[in-house]
């Protein structure tokens, strides 16, 4: 609709001077900074990870450093068991926190789209750890989750558990300790995105149901359902890429141990090259991320049939 | 402050007889959940979001060694220490300027080319989007090392602006998707009005279009605000020097000291939440209304 309108160049007005002198090249103009910024700062670090992935390229070894073919890829394939081991923590991690995030935040949507009274103060509290960065998530968790006054010390003097138990440091606890924490701030994200969704909703379609007869469950399941499901689609894959993404929150809490037992991959990655300073070792492990994650994203929009029939 | 957008969104059909003047909700029956189906779940959940925010208040405000569930007696000793000592001063207002760096450059970026999306078709617009989208999937992260690599050529390492230009890069392309949904709902023909009596294209925006951006810059400003306030990789790759850091990195530093100094952390916590509460306090009202005018819809 707006394109259309867009097409149309203004027609003629009759005092138009400096107003659309240089049209055609206006809207180049106006996306000049983006496009700069981005081939800048994306695109070129992009092809710089795809250029190193084929070479050997170390600044502590530069006596190595030089073409190596497929070399890295197939030490990633072959040599590297960390790699397996970090992908399938990365594929589980994702998996069971968009799951839950998505069934909470769904929960939560439909409770807070209720009329109830107390419902402003209500939804402003149930949000608020959306805004919360991963690093302070960290901060607020090590704080409650620490062995000396954190709350295993009140559950202990309840006479719940034992005195003294660190579950960040457990490798048979780390993992759900980890993903409730994560779940404290990425819940509010799916019901923020799924509250929006829901107001559009038509009244009518539920007055219909309603003089039909349809239970509440009914109602949900044929009418709200249906309707989210593009949302839902588009945010669970958004949620999917960033939860795989982003390492801030893993990093600062459990630093990917205790023994390796919580290295995402892009963990994995950003200690190969921060640390180990193999440049071009994580390039290639970085190309190799990249294409699973398009990949995956891929299947997930035909699989799930995204803005497809109703 | 919700409640009134959420109610223009979906108005409950005005009752033929006027209320008793009780807030008892006028909805009709087929919508009522029963109320402990509201409220039990609600509160159950409210409790695990509001235990950690209590637990961090709680040590940030008693007394170092305390045991106690209650913060008495009350102590701002950790806040001194941690602002001072520990140089969450300095952390604090290098933060601030990365934020409003980053927010005015997000917004002014993301204008122009979310205005151009908006009005013209051009050879590359398809391209473009698309190179948008794209970008969702590329993880800053993983481009770390290239990254450091430009800035260290810019001699740009260690200041403040190899941050700014991370953080509104990887704003960009959500921001303008957002901002041209929005300028897209504003009618063309009001902007041709415009031309007619006489405005150029400049100021024609300036007048007409832009007062009715307002949510939109607000959605759009606040997000690049609180993102490049709470991020924390970049800053913690292309900022060595101590006076230049920010506070998610004063905040990992204190974690992953030998032993946590627990009062300490949980301060620096406050100090790095504070400004985020108050932005978010302040865009309530718009966020549902931005995330469905542009986020969602994409």
């Amino acid at each position: 609709m707006a394109q259309a309108a867009a097409v149309a160049k203004p027609p003629a007005p009759p005092r138009r001077r400096r107003a659309s002198a240089t049209p055609r090249r206006l809207p180049y103009l106006l996306i000049a900074p983006a496009a700069l910024l981005m081939l800048g700062f994306i695109a070129y670090p992009v092809l710089s990870v795809f250029y190193y992935s084929l070479r050997d390229y170390n600044p502590t070894k530069p006596w190595r450093n030089g073409f190596a073919g497929f070399g890295n890829f197939t030490r990633i394939f072959t040599e590297d068991p960390l790699f397996w081991d970090t992908l399938v923590f990365s594929a589980k991690w994702v998996f069971v926190e968009v799951g839950l995030q998505l069934m909470f935040g769904l929960a939560l949507a439909l409770i807070v789209n209720q009329t109830f009274v107390g419902r402003a103060l209500g939804r402003a509290l149930v949000f608020s750890p959306w805004a919360v960065s991963g690093v302070l998530t960290s901060a607020i968790w090590v704080l409650l989750y620490n062995s000396q006054t954190g709350i295993t010390r009140y559950l202990a003097d309840m006479g719940v558990g034992e005195y003294g138990v660190s579950w960040l440091s457990d490798t048979s606890t780390v993992f759900p300790a980890a993903i409730v924490a994560d779940l404290w701030r990425g819940v509010p994200f799916f019901a923020i995105l799924i509250l929006a969704d829901l107001q559009s909703v038509s009244k009518d379609l539920y007055e219909a149901a309603e003089v039909d007869g349809a239970s509440r469950f009914k109602q949900f399941w044929h009418i709200t359902l249906p309707h989210l499901k593009d949302a839902i689609i588009l945010s669970t894959l958004l949620r999917a890429v960033w939860e795989f993404n982003n390492v801030d929150l893993l990093y600062t809490l459990t630093g990917g141990g205790p023994a390796g037992t919580t290295t995402t991959l892009p963990l994995y990655i950003a200690n190969t090259s921060v640390d180990a300073h193999d440049f071009g070792y994580a390039s290639a492990l970085t190309t190799v991320a990249f294409v699973i994650l398009l990949l995956c994203s891929m299947v997930y929009l035909r699989l799930s049939k995204f803005g497809g029939e109703k | 402050m919700i409640t009134k957008e959420a109610t223009k969104a979906a108005p409950a059909p005005a009752p033929a007889v006027p209320e008793p003047p009780l807030p008892a909700r006028r909805r009709r029956a087929w919508d009522e959940a029963p109320r402990w189906q509201i409220y039990l779940p609600l509160g159950i959940y409210l409790v695990f979001t509001l235990i950690p925010f209590y637990w961090i208040l709680l040590f940030a405000l008693r007394p170092a060694g305390s045991t106690s569930l209650v913060p008495w007696p009350m102590t701002t000793a950790h806040f001194e220490k941690v602002w001072t000592d520990r140089g969450f001063g300095t952390f604090f207002q290098n933060s601030v300027l990365v934020g409003v760096a980053t927010l005015f450059m997000t917004t002014l970026v993301a204008l122009a080319g979310g205005y151009a999306l908006a009005r013209f078709d051009f050879r590359i617009k398809r391209g473009f989007m698309l190179a948008l989208l794209c970008s969702q999937f590329v993880p800053g992260a993983l481009l770390l090392v290239p990254l450091f690599e430009i800035f260290a050529e810019l001699r740009m390492i260690n200041s403040l602006g190899s941050v700014i230009i991370a953080e509104t890069v990887f704003q960009l392309p959500l921001s303008m998707i957002l901002l041209s949904n929005f300028i897209k709902n504003v009618p063309y023909s009001l902007e041709e009005a415009a031309w007619v009596d006489g405005c150029d294209r400049f100021r024609a925006f300036r007048v007409v279009v832009l007062p009715l951006l307002r949510p939109g810059l607000i959605a759009v400003g606040s997000f690049a605000f609180v993102h490049s306030w709470n991020h924390f990789l970049f800053a913690l790759m292309f900022l060595n020097n101590q006076e230049k850091q920010t506070v998610p990195v004063g905040l990992n530093t204190l974690m992953s000291a030998d032993s946590v100094d627990l009062g300490a952390l949980a301060a620096g916590g406050i100090i790095a939440a504070v400004p985020v509460v108050i932005v978010f306090a302040f865009i309530q009202k718009w966020l549902i209304t931005g995330f469905s005018a542009g986020a969602v819809k994409g």
